[in-house]
């Protein structure tokens, strides 16, 4: 694995990480994302619906939490995650936890971390960790490590034995991968830990940068865009080497995504479009920085403030608790407005869902609680977001990251 | 009666089994050819339950089935006649069939009325008191746009006798007639007549014999697969099939199991509908040629081979028992894997059926499949050995 930078613009960089994968053959560019999955399937998605998708990441996101409890078929099975969950060729990165169950803090110990799987609690000590990526057998996997210390909610002593503790579970894997002929080729990606604290975020981002890691996890930040987070990062990247990736989970939003790329971030995860997918939503902003004038028109009607507050909560079907979570970034498929709107989800968008149904047709999909609507709103949002990585790339490499940075600014509100 | 019109449907029967009533045949219809002996599986809400409607193509669905009662409820034939029908609407580019609606609501709707002038109920959606008389089921399936329409009949459960059966008899003739006559669309549209009759061989009888009077463009057998015996319904089959015209398509309704697919092409029929393949999909069960395997279950935790070896379908090119088990806990796609593969396993069963008649092999086929289902003769349903010894096929 080896990341190629070849231009740094506003503290963003652009890049390839290559030799990856088995044969050592894949690329991966950066900025990215990666393809999200619950145990080892991405969600709705069978491996035709997932085909008709573009853009797809080369590097497949799997969680530790999900498949744990898997252990015991996998250890028959032999072959691995990859070809069991009958992707064979995919690379794959494992994260520890699942982004988007966050898990009840106060289990971990000196010697063991707490995972939350289907079945419950899972104890991961550093010994059952490695034996877990063994059977795994992925491309990457980030290290075990004690992350549930969040800004703004912990002790300063328990912050900084988060800090100890991760990097105590690091040297522990180290050295029990050094023992194991078949996780060689594996690739280690350190947890950097630490906080709401600057000296502990600094400490960990050094300490971690000291041991043989491939790439490293700004670990235990949750979104939202605070001033405080995002400083944060700008320290951590500074302080990390420049020739291995970053990688962030937790930051999805499109907004919070150009925040973390221009402080240095490489690599995020796609549960921000799975979230959206599970509200009845469809991701419609634009990511076109240089827009023709036609339809930059259109996108503005279709995000305007007035049609999207009014008061659709009162003629949406359910005025549930999706509502809250909703961004400026989408519209909600449930509301009524849509019962008769026979135009494509996202017009110009050449999804499968785009290039095929119309907004009526999701909306009764979502309406008759069909399983249909999730499968349809994963395509496009999926292709969404991907596409959106192509456009902070493409805008780095045409030196418009601002122009781009700015037209996602206008519709963050 | 009335000098044949000209249907939507042109019908060509290309073999029939020299022992059996088995036929293979093709029909034409507005949005492509079906070839019969056909499944036809069902999309209740203008969907296959989790499959696209580009993977229902690459299976090779021919057509399938749409429900009139809920999609003239949701959305509304007004937004049906808007979308260009239900083939916009879901952008299927194939045959539809819709059925009439009638008996979504007698078996969903507790308060339903049935009077000369249709089935009143009370919407389960607001609440409002609706009639749906013939006329208004056709108006409904006008604007769906179905290739296929069912006429609007007088349901009674297949278990209850007495003057109850011979009035809904009657007035499905009736109704068929006013079906006719509003059907606004028959250049495009075909509308099936149903035989009724409940269980009784004369009231069956008495049926048929009014409504092949009509010229209608094909023949369901309606008012079974609700629960009766199983050796009064291949009766009711058999009887009606010997009296159906030898050159329209006979639809038997409701009937999804293989064994009762295989049985009652035996007796004559062509085309057969059911929710159960995919329905069940949904609760974890794959269909195999010996039976079917509950994916959930412990025992498939660690199978590494695939629902069927010998099946071609995309989830056992691709998917293991043992990874559509442990998928099962979190994610949907797990149901979607296995729907894809019972579709395929209707689909192929009915492809070899026809392939069998068309090479004159039929025969050979039942028990070669009886024999793959039930592995020995002691474990046969009787009813099946009864029925096909009817009709010149004895099990081995």
């Amino acid at each position: 694995m080896k990341l190629s930078i070849s231009k740094v613009a506003n503290g963003a960089r652009l890049g390839v990480i290559s030799n990856i994968g088995r044969n050592g053959d894949k690329t991966l560019e950066v900025p990215g994302c990666l393809l999200y999955t619950k145990t080892g399937s991405p969600p709705h998605l069978t491996h035709d619906t997932l085909q008709t998708i573009e853009g797809v990441p080369a590097v497949t996101h799997i969680t530790l939490s999900t498949l744990a409890e898997h252990q015991e078929v996998l250890e028959e099975y032999k072959e691995g995650i990859g070809k069991f969950a009958g992707m064979p060729d995919a690379v794959l990165y494992c994260s520890t936890h699942d982004p988007v169950s966050p898990c009840p803090t106060g289990y971990n110990t000196n010697k063991a971390v707490s995972l939350w799987g289907a079945g419950g609690r899972i104890e991961m000590t550093a010994q059952k960790f490695i034996s877990a990526q063994r059977v795994l057998r992925p491309d990457w996997f980030q290290c075990l490590s004690d992350g549930e210390v969040t800004p703004g909610g912990n002790s300063r002593k328990r912050v900084k034995k988060s800090v100890d503790r991760t990097l105590a579970f690091l040297d522990e894997c180290l050295q029990l991968l050094s023992g194991h002929e078949d996780l060689k080729p594996c690739v280690l990606i350190g947890a950097v830990e630490g906080g709401d604290l600057l000296e502990e975020r600094l400490r960990s981002a050094r300490e971690t940068a000291k041991r043989p890691v491939g790439g490293f996890l700004l670990d235990g930040f949750h979104g939202g865009s605070a001033e405080k987070e995002l400083s944060l990062i700008s320290a951590v990247t500074a302080a990390l080497p420049e020739d291995k990736p970053r990688f962030i989970h937790g930051m999805g939003r499109p907004d919070e995504v150009l925040e973390c790329v221009q402080r240095g971030v490489d690599l995020f995860d796609s549960c921000f479009p799975y979230r959206v997918t599970e509200r009845g939503c469809a991701l419609i902003f634009s990511h076109c920085y240089r827009p023709d004038p036609e339809t930059a028109v259109l996108e503005k009607s279709e995000t305007s403030g007035a049609e999207r507050n009014g008061d659709v909560g009162a003629e949406s079907e359910e005025p549930d608790a999706d509502r809250a979570e909703m961004t400026s970034f989408e519209i909600c498929l449930k509301e009524k407005r849509f019962r008769e709107d026979f135009r494509p989800l996202l017009e110009g968008c050449s999804c499968y869902c785009c290039r095929n149904h119309s907004r009526a047709y999701v909306h009764h999909l979502l309406a008759a609680k069909e399983l249909l609507a999730g499968i349809l709103l994963m395509i496009h949002n999926f292709q969404h977001y991907f596409r959106f990585f192509g456009s902070i790339r493409a805008a780095l490499r045409d030196g418009e990251i601002n122009a781009l940075a700015e037209l996602i600014r206008k519709q963050s509100s | 009666m009335a000098a044949p019109q000209c249907h939507a449907l042109v019908h060509r029967v290309l073999a029939e089994c020299p022992v059996t009533k088995a036929r293979a045949c093709e029909f034409r219809l507005p949005h492509g050819p079906v070839k019969t002996p056909v499944f036809m599986p069902v999309g209740t809400q203008g969907t296959m339950k989790g499959v696209t409607a580009d993977q229902l193509r690459n299976l090779g669905c021919e057509i399938c089935l749409g429900n009139t009662y809920h999609l003239g409820m949701r959305p509304g034939p007004e937004i049906m006649k808007k979308a260009g029908g239900l083939h916009g609407f879901m952008n299927w580019g194939r045959n539809l069939l819709t059925d009439s609606g009638g008996f979504q609501m007698v078996s969903l709707v507790e308060l339903s009325k049935v009077t000369e002038e249709g089935v009143q109920f009370r919407s389960p959606y607001d609440g409002k008191e609706i009639l749906l008389t013939p006329e208004k089921s056709i108006e409904i399936q006008n604007a769906l746009g179905s290739d296929i329409m069912m006429q609007l009949d007088d349901v009674v459960s297949s278990t209850i006798t007495g003057p109850r059966v011979e009035e809904a008899m009657h007035r499905s003739i009736r109704w068929l007639d006013r079906c006719i006559a509003a059907n606004s669309n028959p250049d495009r549209q075909n509308l099936f007549a149903i035989i009724q009759g409940g269980l009784d061989a004369e009231l069956r009888r008495k049926c048929l014999q009014e409504m092949t009077k009509r010229d209608v463009p094909g023949f369901a057998i309606g008012g079974l697969s609700g629960g009766e015996e199983k050796d009064h319904f291949w009766r009711m089959v058999t009887l009606s099939t010997d009296h159906l015209p030898r050159d329209k398509p006979r639809y038997l309704m409701g009937v999804g199991y293989a064994t009762d697919l295989v049985v009652c092409v035996a007796l004559g029929c062509d085309m057969f509908d059911c929710v159960f393949p995919t329905r069940t999909a949904r609760f974890g069960s794959a269909l195999v040629p010996w039976g079917s395997l509950q994916l959930k279950n412990k025992q498939f935790a660690k199978d590494f081979q695939p629902i069927d070896k010998n099946c071609d379908c995309p989830t056992c090119q691709r998917y293991s028992r043992a990874y559509i088990n442990a998928l099962f806990k979190s994610d949907t796609a797990a149901m979607h894997h296995i729907t894809i593969h019972n579709i395929a396993y209707q689909l192929n069963l009915m492809r070899s059926v026809r392939d069998s008649i068309l090479q004159g092999r039929f025969p050979q086929f039942v028990q070669d499949f009886m024999r793959t289902m039930y592995s020995s003769r002691d474990k046969y349903p009787q009813w099946a050995v009864d029925a096909l010894e009817t009709v010149g096929i004895t099990l081995q």
